[in-house]
This record gives structure tokens, sequence and C-alpha cells, in this order.
């Protein structure tokens, strides 16, 4: 199998995680659903760090970012498919 | 049929009380901060030695000093110490903590400074640690069952790649070995936080979950809520968390509770330091998720081999159990491979199962328990590092 650019855990998820280094914005990420190795494509909107995540569709700011299939948090901002996700525009819902 | 893994066996010391260690330490433990330097001077006299110096000792009270001989006695009755010195100023608290090793059939011997001053310490208790020395090195090894094992875990500077690769390496190897009899250990109480609600349905039965959760809650009231200056960003998760891609504290623990795979359930909940008493199987053990703390904490409370997934390249060791460290960061594995036991990095290329992941860690347990040096001990990390659960009186 051709090592992929992105992991997501479960099909719920709205969040991937970049697991290549030096990733490109305009990249045509392949993607893959650990959960059940099913594949996907995905275009890099931004140059994103190996380990940090990328919006999977467009998130409204307000809506809840799942990953592993649960709430990790709440969007601060409005977020386009592909996008960087970090502490810019996610925040814990705890604390 | 018996699995692949119930015939395993490693190269062990086993000790006076039938525990099983995987080291053979001589350890100068001082009962109190000003005892430090009375312990490394006899630890430089004498070859084979180590001096465990620390912080704390002095006034301290009720719950706070309960943990500190705790952690103190459970140090020394650790399998992986053949024998002990322990040096304090005074001999009322040197003698508590010296029968508290005893128990365990163990040599062991206290020294108290005053009325001796520093010198006369040192040599007694150089003499001492002199015979120690040479009772240790005359042990041997034997061949021991993989169920005689207590493998501890707790992960550091975590980043994305831990919830995906290294968290469920350990987890594939509890879920294989758990059944095989051995006991394990997790824990970091602040760090299950957002992961909660699973953590507490992953206890054996639920009178133990509702113990667990009436645990972390209390942690939660008691301790953040009550200090916090804000959500707690740079501190949990921490600052290498986010540099690694962690943004918030719940992604983090649920990472982070990838540990206890799949299958696993534990069966108790340990107060810090406090060993198992229920059987063979895996505790929770409040602690902190600051990784020293937490290492030096499940060794006293009996562990033996400590695994360690890291995803930003944690570089923590402990001077008495040693800590193997898992990665699956290809960046970490390149910049810092020195650190790395286990190279699980394929996980992410898709090279690697979870299942050979699992394998490959329970090999080097093995291996680790039957003599070979860790990276950290190799690389001389030995942080020793009490919890201290409020100011001294």
């Amino acid at each position: 199998m051709t090592a992929p650019h992105l992991l997501v855990h479960d099909h719920e998820d709205n969040v991937g995680v970049v697991v290549v280094e030096g990733l490109r914005a305009g990249t045509r990420m392949l993607g893959v659903v650990t959960a059940d190795n099913s594949s996907f494509e995905l275009v890099a909107a931004a140059d994103v760090p190996i380990g940090h995540k990328v919006a999977l569709r467009k998130i409204a700011s307000g809506d809840t970012a799942i990953k592993y299939g649960e709430d990790i948090g709440r969007f601060v901002a409005d977020v386009g498919m592909g996008d960087h996700v970090h502490v810019h525009n996610l925040k814990t819902k705890r604390w | 049929m018996a699995s692949k893994y119930a015939n395993m066996t490693f190269r062990g010391y086993r000790r006076e009380n039938g525990r099983v260690g995987v080291r053979n330490h001589v350890v100068i433990l001082p009962v109190d901060d000003i005892s430090n330097a009375a312990c490394e001077a006899v630890a430089n006299n004498i070859k084979g030695t180590m001096a465990l110096p620390h912080a704390y000792g002095r006034l301290q009270f009720g719950e706070d000093l309960d943990l500190h001989f705790r952690t103190m006695i459970g140090t020394g009755a650790n399998p992986n110490v053949a024998a002990c010195v322990v040096i304090g100023i005074e001999p009322g608290w040197t003698r508590k903590i010296v029968d508290g090793i005893a128990a365990t059939g163990k040599p062991v011997a206290g020294f108290s400074i005053e009325q001796n001053g520093d010198l006369r310490t040192i040599m007694d208790a150089s003499r001492k640690a002199k015979d120690f020395v040479h009772y240790a090195s005359e042990l041997q090894r034997e061949e021991c069952a993989i169920s005689e094992l207590w493998v501890s875990t707790k992960c550091g500077e975590s980043d994305t790649t831990t919830g995906l690769g290294s968290c469920p390496t350990v987890g594939n190897m509890y879920d294989k070995l758990l059944p095989e009899g051995i006991y394990g250990c997790f824990g970091e109480t602040s760090e299950i936080t957002g992961a909660e609600h699973i953590c507490k349905a992953r206890a054996i039965d639920p009178e133990v979950g509702e113990r667990w959760y009436r645990m972390w809650k209390a942690y939660q009231d008691d301790v953040i809520e009550a200090h916090k200056t804000n959500d707690l960003s740079e501190s949990q998760p921490t600052k290498g968390n986010i540099e690694g891609g962690l943004t918030t504290i719940e992604e983090k623990a649920l990472g982070n509770l990838e540990k206890i795979g799949r299958t696993s359930r534990y069966i108790d909940i340990l107060g810090p330091a406090e060993e198992p008493k229920s059987g063979r199987g895996l505790y929770f053990m409040d602690s902190s998720s600051a990784a020293a703390e937490c290492v030096t904490l499940m060794a006293a409370g009996g562990y033996v081999v400590h695994t360690f997934p890291t995803g930003q390249g944690n570089v923590i060791g402990n001077p008495i159990v040693p800590v193997i460290k898992i990665t699956a960061n290809p960046r970490t594995v390149r910049t810092m491979g020195e650190h790395v036991d286990v190279d699980v990095s394929g996980i992410l290329r898709r090279e690697m199962t979870i299942d050979e992941a699992g394998d490959a860690l329970i090999d080097m347990i093995v291996r680790t328990a039957s003599g070979r040096a860790t990276a950290a001990e190799a690389l001389g990390h030995r942080e020793f590092v009490m919890t201290k659960l409020y100011r001294s009186a």
C-alpha cells in the first residue's frame, strides 16, 4: 500500500492527522481511515506540519470537532475543507 | 489452546518475598533532602551503588507525609533493588523506612546523622554498602514465567502519533499479556479528562468504575478548579504536545487511553505509590501526568518495567526501573533516535499493524527484563521525583 499523507481514526471524524513531513498546500493527499483501512483523497489547503490536523470538510465556528468518534472540543472560527486545524481555531470545552 | 505468549520467559532476580526483579540495584536512599549529601558520598565511595537524592522529607504531615513514606518504602522494596542503605537526619523516621523495606526480607540498614555527623555516618554506611555490593553481585538471574512481570505505562510529550501508533501498541501488549497473568498499571488522572466516560466504562464492574470516577472528579474539583488561571493550555496539553499537533485535553486524553487496548479492564484503583492488593490484572493509579513523578510513583507501587510511548520525544528514565520508549513519529526517530527502544513509525506508513507493533514491544519487554539496557539507561536518565500533595508545615 502507498504510504498515506493523512490518517483518520473513525468515519464520524471531521478532522484527520497529517503523518508525513513537509506537506505543502495544494498536495492531493491520500487519506486512510484506520478503523477499516478505507482510503480517500483530499487536497491540503495549507502547509501543515507532521502530526497536525486538517479539516475533512467545511466546518462552521461553534461546531464540535470529532476525532476517535468523540468530542475533542469546539471550533472558534470557520474552517475550510483541507485547512489546518489547531489552537487558532479549536478550543477545549473543559477547564 | 494456550496463546503464543503463555510459555514466554525472561531471566530475572527472584527476591526473598517471591517477587521477581529485572535489575539488581544497591540503593542509597535519603530519608530527607538534607541527607542527600551523605548518600551521594556513600555512592561515590562504593562502586555499584546508586544514591537517589530528592527534595523532600521535612515537616510534611497528614496524607502528604503518608505518601512520602509510601514512596520511600516502596522504592526500597521494589524487586529491582537487591539491597538498600537508608540515611536520615534522625533515627526515628529512618527506622520507619528501614522497617518498611525489611518486610520484604531483603538486606537493608539505616544510619542517622545527628550525634554522628556526616563523616562518621558516611564511613559506617559505606562499610555496609560495600557488604551489600558483594551480596548483590553474587545473585544470579533465573528463568521466570512472563506472568511474573509487573509492567506499568505512562506516555509523555505525546502528539497525535501517540494516539495513532505508540499508545495502541502498549494497549495491544496489555491485551495479550494481562490474560497471561501480568500486573499492569496506568494512571495520569488529569489526562483522562475528555475520555472519563470511556475510562469509567472500562472498569471490571460498575462499583470500581464509580470509585474511579469519584477519584477523577475529586482531582478536577479540588486541584484544577481550585487553582487554574486559564484553560491550562501549554500545561495540559503541554507546549510540546501542541507543537506536535495536539490541540485540546480531550484529544490528548483519547489518545492516552489507547494504552489500555481494546479488551483490557482495570480491576482496582490505587492511591499514588500504593502497591496492588487485588491480585493479577490491570490497575489505575491516581497520579500526576508529569512523567518523572508518575514513573517514580508506579515504581514505588512495585512495578519493575515501564513502557513509555512518546511522540515528540520525552527523554525520561528512572533510576530503578527500565523505561522502554516507543514512538510512531518518524521525525522523532530521525532526529532523536538514540532515545527510542521500539520504533513503530511503520504504523503511520501502513507498513506495520498494531498487532505486529504489540509483538515487537513484547519482545523488547522480555529482552529488557532479561538485562538489555534501555536507551534511557544507556544515556544515564535517572529521574527520581517525589510527588508532593501540599505545602509542608
